[in-house]
């Protein structure tokens, strides 16, 4: 008699896992937004409207390192160019932020202000329906969702593994990189989108409005995980591991890889598209240097950094790396991509299974 | 009498003129693998020249040949993962192997152990045998999936027939190399395949494993077809089927070990000029 599915939900986290889950609700949905929004900006409990948006960036971050993990980590594929599925989605909200700006623009103009400048009467096509908030919602899921989709088909039907599969999507971000810097592309060219004024109506620098995306960003995180965990554990994440480990066995078992890998493949773009989504109004900008391979390769690093292979392992990798980048970018600015490449070397090296894997040893070691 | 027959109004006492093509596998005439006339070569080298075999329904069949005789490209071919310059290649009556993918060959049940040993190494030995257990394979419902208690009961017996019921919880990578042997041979059995194809399945056993492992394909054989390529002149004493000599891509000799052995074209090319 199979368990009924909450049953299995429940069982899906251990007891401490539930547990943690739960604190990290309290405080990313109760505690800090109320210490932002209720306590006075002199008190030293306040919390401050830039580590608000700070904590949403990272979370942000952590929700494409469990993406990423759950295709390198638990299914062996290595995508650097993940970076277009988070950029394609910050895109597609972005779309809709940049029509909520109305005609507060410089030009106070209907159309967006580099749609002015160059000139433009009318909208092109592809932005009809981008004042509607819902239909932004399902271009960010479908858009990369497809992108992913067709490419994912023809790589996989196709056999490309490893580095080549790696390289190719390395291509594709670079690719879609350069049509995104033509301002004839309709999407701002080199200056992106920015100067986004409200969400829904609402200011969006508004501390309410801080606080409702970064407790957005939190809940799609932990969902995120869940919905990881489930993957994991379910036969699905066991075919994808024996898949990782041996393809060819896999075959000659009866599996066809190809649908395993593009249902992987796809829902890691598409949770990819939805932190883009979150990220944009909290950062205030996006533009096609998102989509710069060196940003998707610092995806895989944040990743191995953690750990691969395990849920927790990208969130903390994520949040490591990036709290890293903001000391490392003010105080020696020169030498960030220095010590993020030196950091994957030794990361490579001396920890294979990253930050989690480190304290594992360090617990059995001390157990012993 | 099916429902097909009586629309077309034949009459069950008359003689049989035709039937109806059945999906899945058709042993009707007794062979369950028929090769025939099949070549591979891989840059001017023949791996495989105009070899043809058949293999009776419930058969148990040795194959032997010396290193580049093309033993495992024969098993490529018949699993999918070769494809044959020409000849032809068919599972039972009706289905044709060089048109068929990896999987789907799986599927008709054919299923195949490797020379190298290869079990998922961070699996539990239960969920190796989990994941080769016959069943719906498509990604929509291993999504979903449950093991029921049929399932799980299987994987016990499986476990206890490979004795490896203790090992259960173990990652498999931590196994002996006979114990893996083993277990690949349980995921073989888990599949329920009607055609077993076993690349050197005692390599690297014990003399006890091997014959235990000969024991095992011995009770197998009947309800299932096996082909065994072996070195192991003793264990395919032990096996004591017919026994296949393959030399350069194709058949050099067929017949009972004793009779092969005895053939001065096989002592030629075993003992070398």
């Amino acid at each position: 008699m199979p368990a009924p599915f909450t049953l299995r939900f429940l069982n899906s986290l251990s007891r401490t896992g539930w547990i943690a889950m739960a604190l990290f609700a309290v405080i990313a949905l109760g505690v800090l937004p109320a210490l932002h929004l209720f306590v006075p900006e002199g008190s030293p409990l306040h919390v401050s409207g830039f580590v608000i948006t700070l904590g949403g960036k990272l979370m942000c971050y952590a929700i494409v390192a469990v993406a990423m993990d759950l295709i390198w980590g638990y299914a062996g594929i290595l995508s650097l160019g993940h970076g277009i599925f988070f950029a394609l989605g910050g895109y597609a909200f972005g779309m809709y932020l940049m029509r909520e700006i109305g005609t507060d623009g410089s030009y106070h103009s209907h159309l967006p202000d580099f749609m002015v400048f160059l000139d433009w009467k009318e909208l092109p096509w592809y932005w009809a329906g981008t004042d509607s908030i819902l239909w932004a919602a399902v271009l960010v899921l479908v858009v990369p969702a497809l992108l992913a989709y067709v490419f994912g088909y023809f790589a996989f039907r196709s056999r490309i593994k490893g580095v080549y599969f790696s390289i190719i999507t390395q291509a594709l971000t670079l690719a879609t990189m350069l049509l995104f810097f033509r301002n004839e592309t309709g999407f701002g060219g080199n200056n992106g989108f920015t100067d986004f004024r409200r969400i829904l109506g609402y200011d969006i620098t508004s501390p309410e409005m801080r606080v409702i995306l970064f407790g957005l960003s939190a809940l799609v995180l932990m969902l995120t995980l869940l919905l990881g965990r489930y993957l994991v554990t379910s036969k699905l994440g066991r075919v994808l591991a024996a898949i990782r480990d041996s393809e060819s066995r896999v075959m000659f078992m009866g599996y066809n890889p190809l649908h395993y890998k593009l249902f992987i493949w796809t829902l890691s773009a598409m949770l990819c598209a939805v932190a883009g989504a979150l990220y944009v109004p909290q950062v205030g900008i996006i533009n096609p240097s998102e989509m710069s391979p060196a940003n998707s390769i610092e995806i895989a690093i944040w990743v191995a950094v953690g750990g691969r292979g395990t849920l927790i392992g990208p969130v903390i990798g994520a949040a490591l790396v990036n709290l890293s980048k903001s000391y490392f970018t003010v105080a020696f600015p020169d030498y960030w991509l220095f010590f993020l490449g030196a950091l994957f070397v030794m990361v490579t090296l001396w920890m294979p299974e990253g930050v989690v894997g480190l304290w594992k040893r360090i617990r059995t070691r001390r157990a012993a | 009498m099916n429902a097909v027959q009586q629309d077309i109004g034949a009459d069950a006492n008359a003689p049989a003129v035709g039937h109806i093509l059945q999906p899945g596998l058709d042993i009707s005439h007794k062979v369950i693998l028929y090769l025939d006339d099949i070549s591979v070569s891989f840059d001017g080298f023949k791996a495989l020249n105009k070899l043809s075999l058949a293999i009776d329904a419930g058969e148990l069949r040795c194959i032997i040949g010396p290193n580049g005789a093309g033993k495992t490209t024969m098993m490529d071919v018949i699993t999918g993962k070769t494809r044959p310059d020409s000849g032809t290649c068919f599972f039972g009556q009706t289905l044709d192997l060089t048109r068929m993918s990896e999987p789907e060959i799986a599927h008709a049940g054919i299923g195949r152990k490797f020379q190298k040993p290869t079990v998922f190494e961070n699996h539990t030995v239960f969920e190796n045998l989990e994941l080769a257990m016959k069943m719906d394979k498509r990604a929509r419902v291993s999504l979903f999936a449950r093991l029921d208690d049929m399932g799980r009961d299987k994987i016990a017996d499986t476990l206890r027939l490979i004795r490896l019921d203790p090992e259960a919880d173990r990652v498999a990578g931590l196994l002996s190399h006979g114990q893996k042997q083993w277990l690949e041979i349980g995921m073989l059995l888990m599949q329920e395949p009607q055609l077993l194809l076993l690349d050197e399945p005692v390599a690297g056993m014990t003399d006890e494993e091997t014959e235990r492992t000969g024991e095992l394909f011995k009770s197998l054989a009947g309800k299932h077809s096996l082909v065994v390529v072996e070195h192991d002149m003793a264990f395919i004493e032990q096996l004591g089927g017919k026994v296949t000599v393959l030399h350069e891509g194709s058949v050099l000799a067929e017949g009972n070990l004793a009779a092969v052995q005895a053939d001065p074209r096989v002592i030629e090319v075993y003992l070398g000029r």
